[in-house]
């Protein structure tokens, strides 16, 4: 099943080339995340899926239905975008912020509706931000705001959630953090999430599908146990590699050649008891 | 969302206080003055209009028109200084970063010493249309490129388009002494001698432009989270903002061609106005269109008085009492936006 669906999209910078006609289909109902050296363009592509670009050819479909032709507040009602590294006005709460959410269900004649109040408080639930809903965003940890932020596109009630880069700037255990929550949506909710991430074995961990990108077009895209190879980091990443599976996850996992301390036999026997 | 109620209540209790405020001074701006009129006289000049009376004509030709374009014109500054701020995300911003001031005194210039304008409400008319002009170059500016509308180049196209207009200015000024003293006078800016016909003509644009902000709260509130979450959420950002810009035009624009440039209050007023009312722009913008009308009307009264028979100007005395205020804001730490 499909959800989201880029066909021969092209899109530039004025001059430079960003996106050189690529094709990609994003699975529903599952967590699809795209990795790629810098500037390979995958921001741009999701940036471009959201409609926060418009493609100088080709489109975007959005279940089936080229999202150009369509009115773009029925969008949001379908598709949620977290670009990144928001930011948002000091002092303002995070029941604020998550009621901006219900902006696409509401209009001049229908104002704030017993609906729109369910969908807040089920989204500050649903992030565990009840607790919270009267602090300040400004004044939350990096991990909580990203909760805010994420609660705010949960109340726009969109089946599809997509997330550029949600984990940057966060320490490891807030990175943790966010992407189990996006992990319990998908498995709870069946949410379709699209997101970029730089860490190939978290990337590798939390997508069923994986999306690579290399040079302004896709590499490969497939499940990470069949994608994840020697070659394709070398041809994506420029880079030498292992890959062996994670302890705990059993999931693809890369150790990069390069340089570095090696660790003396006696420390690695006393770690591994 | 007991808590959320309580706020809610609060905000209203301020809201009653600070409007019995503005009544206040808009009465004392009747009353006091060099020579000072009882309320009771100031009433009957309403009920019992008598011409051979000075104190009735002093109220209804001098003291109502001040107190009403005080009260409009504070208003129409402030609530333009709000949307800038919001627009821009930029704390320091003004209605005069648009170039506006500066385009106006550039046409009334150019008007008093080319065409010898002189009739107040045809120099009015001329600084609207140089505050109009200058705000669309700067927007038109600020808007090239593949990013569009970026606080950063609405504030350096403004400052190129203020400095170009100045330097326009003081180039006639310096070839013609003559004009500098008008000019000087209109420059810092007064509601006295200002009649209801200067304000008449241009009312029912600041009206709409008022009305139409006070209803733009809800989408402002999505604008100032950002422009690629406003965009998500389907806001059409390009025409919000535009309705947004072309409001400070008329508001900010009718301002300057009315009174002359009075500063401090587009940027002081959206400070004071995020205190009482946090951060929704439905609660913002109606306390700082209150609170501007408060400080002008409130700054007017004061400025007859302190040195009497002489009047300071009101630009002067808006600056005197906004300025501490801003340096305190200052020093507490500016709230981003």
């Amino acid at each position: 099943m499909k959800s989201l669906e880029a066909k021969d999209v092209r899109f530039s910078y004025d001059d430079k080339l960003i996106l050189n006609d690529l094709t990609v289909t994003i699975p529903k109902g599952k967590i699809t995340v795209f990795i790629g050296g810098n500037g390979c363009g995958k921001s741009t592509l999701l940036r471009t899926m959201a409609r926060l670009l418009k493609t100088e050819k080709g489109m975007i479909l959005l279940d089936g239905e080229d999202i150009s032709t369509r009115k773009t507040k029925d969008i949001a009602k379908q598709m949620s975008i977290l670009p990144q590294g928001p930011s948002a006005p000091e002092g303002l709460s995070v029941e604020q912020l998550v009621k901006q959410g219900r902006y696409p269900h509401q209009s001049f004649l229908k104002q704030w509706s017993l609906e729109d109040e369910k969908m807040v408080s089920k989204a500050l639930r649903a992030t565990g931000m009840t607790e919270h809903a009267l602090s300040a965003v400004d004044e939350l940890s990096g991990g909580q705001r990203q909760r805010a932020w994420i609660a705010m596109t949960l109340a726009q009630g969109s089946d599809t959630l997509l997330l550029d880069e949600p984990t940057t700037y966060l320490d490891m255990s807030h990175q943790i953090d966010v992407l189990d929550l996006l992990y319990e949506l998908n498995e709870k909710e069946q949410r379709t999430v699209v997101m970029v991430l730089h860490d190939m074995n978290l990337a590798c961990r939390y997508a069923h599908h994986l999306v690579a990108m290399r040079n302004k077009t896709i590499y490969d895209a497939g499940a990470p146990d069949d994608i994840m190879t020697k070659k394709m980091v070398r041809d994506v990443f420029n880079m030498e590699c292992m890959i062996t599976n994670d302890p705990i996850f059993g999931s693809p996992m890369v150790i990069p050649h390069g340089k570095g301390r090696m660790a003396d036999e006696s420390s690695i026997r006393a770690k591994a008891k | 969302m007991k808590v959320a109620n309580v706020f809610q209540q609060k905000k209203v209790t301020t809201f009653i206080l600070l409007s019995l405020l503005l009544v206040m001074a808009f009465a004392s701006s009747i009353i006091f003055g060099q020579t000072p009129i009882s309320a009771e006289e100031a009433v009957r000049s309403f009920t019992s209009f008598d011409q051979n009376l000075t104190s009735h004509i002093v109220v209804r030709y001098d003291r109502l028109p001040r107190a009403v374009i005080g009260t409009v014109v504070g208003a129409g500054l402030a609530v333009s200084g709000t949307l800038m701020q919001a627009m821009t995300r930029n704390p320091m911003a003004s209605p005069s970063i648009f170039g506006i001031n500066n385009g106006a005194i550039f046409f009334i210039v150019v008007g008093m010493v080319f065409f010898s304008v002189s009739s107040l409400v045809s120099l009015m008319w001329l600084a609207f249309a140089g505050a109009a002009l200058a705000a669309l170059i700067v927007y038109i500016l600020g808007s090239l490129g593949r990013d569009g509308l970026t606080p950063v180049k609405i504030v350096l196209a403004g400052a190129a388009i203020s400095a170009l207009f100045q330097s326009y200015t003081q180039g006639i000024l310096v070839f013609d002494e003559a004009g500098l003293q008008d000019v000087l006078f209109w420059l810092a800016g007064s509601v006295s001698g200002r009649t209801l016909d200067m304000l008449i003509p241009v009312l029912p644009f600041i009206v709409t432009a008022m009305i139409t902000a006070l209803l733009m709260g809800r989408a402002i509130n999505l604008l100032v989270t950002g422009d690629d979450i406003a965009k998500g959420m389907g806001q059409n950002i390009l025409l919000i903002k535009a309705a947004m810009g072309a409001i400070v035009v008329v508001l900010a624009g009718s301002s300057v061609a009315i009174v002359g440039a009075v500063g401090f209050i587009g940027l002081v007023i959206p400070h004071i106005a995020r205190f009482f009312a946090g951060t929704d722009y439905r609660w913002i913008l109606p306390y700082s269109a209150i609170l501007g009308a408060f400080l002008l009307v409130g700054a007017d009264v004061a400025a007859r008085l302190v040195i009497r028979p002489q009047e300071v100007p009101i630009g002067v005395m808006t600056a005197i009492i906004g300025g501490p205020f801003f340096i305190y804001i200052a020093r507490r730490g500016l709230k981003s936006l």
